[in-house]
């Protein structure tokens, strides 16, 4: 997906919320030291489980296998802020649940793989993909794939 | 009961795309209400405006908005929002003045001017809004979360694409002699299941439009509206409830769920304790019903309301609209207005317009949909960041 033809530098869409490495991809989440509570994205200010309120969260690496909960699609473009290409290609929306940190997270899927693939309770995992370009960089975002 | 206000007077403006500037709405809902309510609007002394953040700054400040437009009249005002949950804001806050002894007459009033198509978020780089990032990273419009939750019901129920297409069927029959509804047309099942996908599994005639319209109450004490009316329609519970930590479903518009690895899930999910609340505040609960408000933004999610507040169990809501008990003439129907299905949404209007039409039933007056006998209604909503909304009125 990186750098193929043109040489676009490669950027996250959004810095902080996932690591770059293509081959294991994780998404970065807080981890409350006091009562274990996992968020995401990130909560810098104080764990939000009201019988906590913990101020010591750490950054941690969240599971990179889940179970899809739901699955959808977008067959029409999103408006803007979403960089839509045109002609747009309809593309999946998944909500897969975490089973150690006991939480669903939304991604787009991997391109090609249609609603049809899909079926709820199937083991997806993390990769990353392209979510627009300009002239110069692809922009990079989280995605969640069948697993292999 | 000690905590009734009156629904004395009811107003719309009909839902559409009218073109025209949601003040207009407002006034002309408001302008109904209070002639509904034999009032003058010289004699309300607060105005609950509900604010709609699509119409510049004169929509931040509804309530001033509209009561500038009806004339200056020192009323006292306030300004509410709680996206769809807006309205319901807006009562609640005339509610509580009145049951503070502070006014005895309050105007509510929700309208809006709605674009085309999808809703999208406040404009500008806003990477610290997640509404903004949701549609930045994801492309995950309202519908996309609408269709995870139909295909949920799908997958945990073995609902089908048939039933969802059958609640289109049903509310398209309830409204279509509603002089306020925006499509007033017959579909069938074919037709809603041969209209484009928008989102897996739901197709265009399953998902809620975006509509212009406008709604008012006028609100009372008691005391007030019996020295007017006989057996006034009293409201006897607004919930207006936030979820409880962690809420487990994924809402518009995160990224994700609470997480439950550190803390032990709440007995009552977010969209059961909404209705659960008006409920306990009315001493009511669903086998006292008559006829019910809900917020169909899709087909499926009105399933979902059928049991969130508690007309059957988990899974029983294609049974109960198979059996035709949510139809007028079934054992509780279940948007008689013809919801959002025949409306379309116009957001801070949409909780106000639940309670006129459950103030039209009760009074007997809903016509061609009227429910016979109506004693009970319950209204229920939900706005996105976490803004439960009902309304228990009853006779």
């Amino acid at each position: 997906m990186a750098n193929t033809g043109a040489q676009k530098s490669v950027k996250p869409a959004i810095e902080g919320w996932f690591t770059l490495d293509e081959r294991a991809p994780h998404l970065i989440g807080s981890r409350c030291r006091a009562c274990g509570n996992y968020f995401f994205p990130k909560e810098s200010r104080s764990c939000r489980n009201p019988g906590c309120g913990a101020s010591e969260l750490e950054e941690v690496q969240l599971s990179a296998r889940g179970r899809l909960w739901s699955y959808t699609n977008n067959c029409y473009a999103p408006p803007p802020p979403y960089v839509a290409a045109d002609p747009f290609e309809p593309y999946a929306v998944a909500a897969v649940e975490l089973a150690d940190e006991k939480i669903v997270i939304l991604g787009q899927v991997t391109p090609g793989v249609r609603v049809e693939d899909l079926e709820v309770g199937m083991e997806m995992e993390l990769a990353l993909g392209t979510l627009h370009a300009d002239a110069e960089h692809e922009f990079l975002v989280w995605q969640w794939k069948p697993a292999a | 009961m000690a905590h009734e206000v009156a629904v004395l007077g009811v107003g719309m403006h009909p839902w559409g795309k009218w073109g025209r500037g949601f003040v207009e709405y407002g006034v002309a809902a408001a302008r109904a209400a209070l002639a509904d309510a034999g009032l003058e609007w010289s004699d309300v002394q607060f105005v609950a405006g509900g604010d709609t953040v699509r119409n510049g700054y004169p929509g931040y400040v509804a309530g001033a908005t509209f009561a500038q437009a009806l004339g200056w009249s020192g009323a006292q005002v306030a300004s509410t929002y709680g996206a769809c949950a807006t309205g319901s804001q807006a009562i609640d806050v005339a509610r509580a003045r009145i049951l503070a002894g502070l006014c005895e007459v309050a105007l509510v009033v929700g309208a809006d001017a709605a674009p085309k198509g999808f809703f999208a978020p406040a404009g500008g780089e806003r990477h610290t809004d997640p509404d903004w990032l949701r549609f930045r990273l994801l492309g995950a419009t309202n519908p996309v979360y609408f269709g995870l939750y139909a295909r949920r019901r799908m997958a945990v129920f073995g609902a089908t694409p048939q039933d969802f297409a059958q609640v289109k069927v049903k509310n398209s029959r309830h409204g279509l002699h509603n002089p306020n509804a925006r499509y007033r047309k017959l579909v069938t099942a074919e037709e809603v299941l041969a209209s484009p996908v928008v989102s897996d599994p739901l197709h265009l005639l399953e998902i809620c439009a975006t509509s212009d319209g406008g709604a008012a109450l006028v609100l009372t004490s008691m005391e007030f509206a019996r020295r007017r009316a006989t057996r006034p329609v009293a409201i006897a519970g607004v919930s207006t409830v936030t979820p409880r930590y962690p809420n487990t479903w994924i809402e518009m518009p995160n990224f994700a769920t609470d997480s439950a690895a550190g803390v032990a899930v709440p007995d009552t999910s977010f969209r059961d304790s909404i209705a659960k609340a008006a409920y306990e505040q009315a001493g009511l609960g669903p086998e006292d019903l008559d006829c019910a408000e809900v917020y169909d933004l899709s087909t499926a999610l009105e399933l979902d309301w059928y049991e969130n507040i508690g007309l059957c169990k988990p899974g029983e809501a294609e049974k109960l609209l198979r059996e035709g008990a949510t139809a007028l003439g079934g054992r509780i129907p279940v948007n008689a207005s013809g919801g959002l299905a025949c409306f379309g949404e116009a957001v801070p209007a949409q909780a106000i317009a639940q309670v006129c039409e459950l103030t039209w039933q009760l009074r007997g007056q809903a016509a061609e949909r009227q429910v016979a006998g109506a004693q009970v209604g319950l209204s229920v909503n939900q706005g996105l960041f976490g803004h439960g909304s009902s309304v228990i009125v009853k006779r």
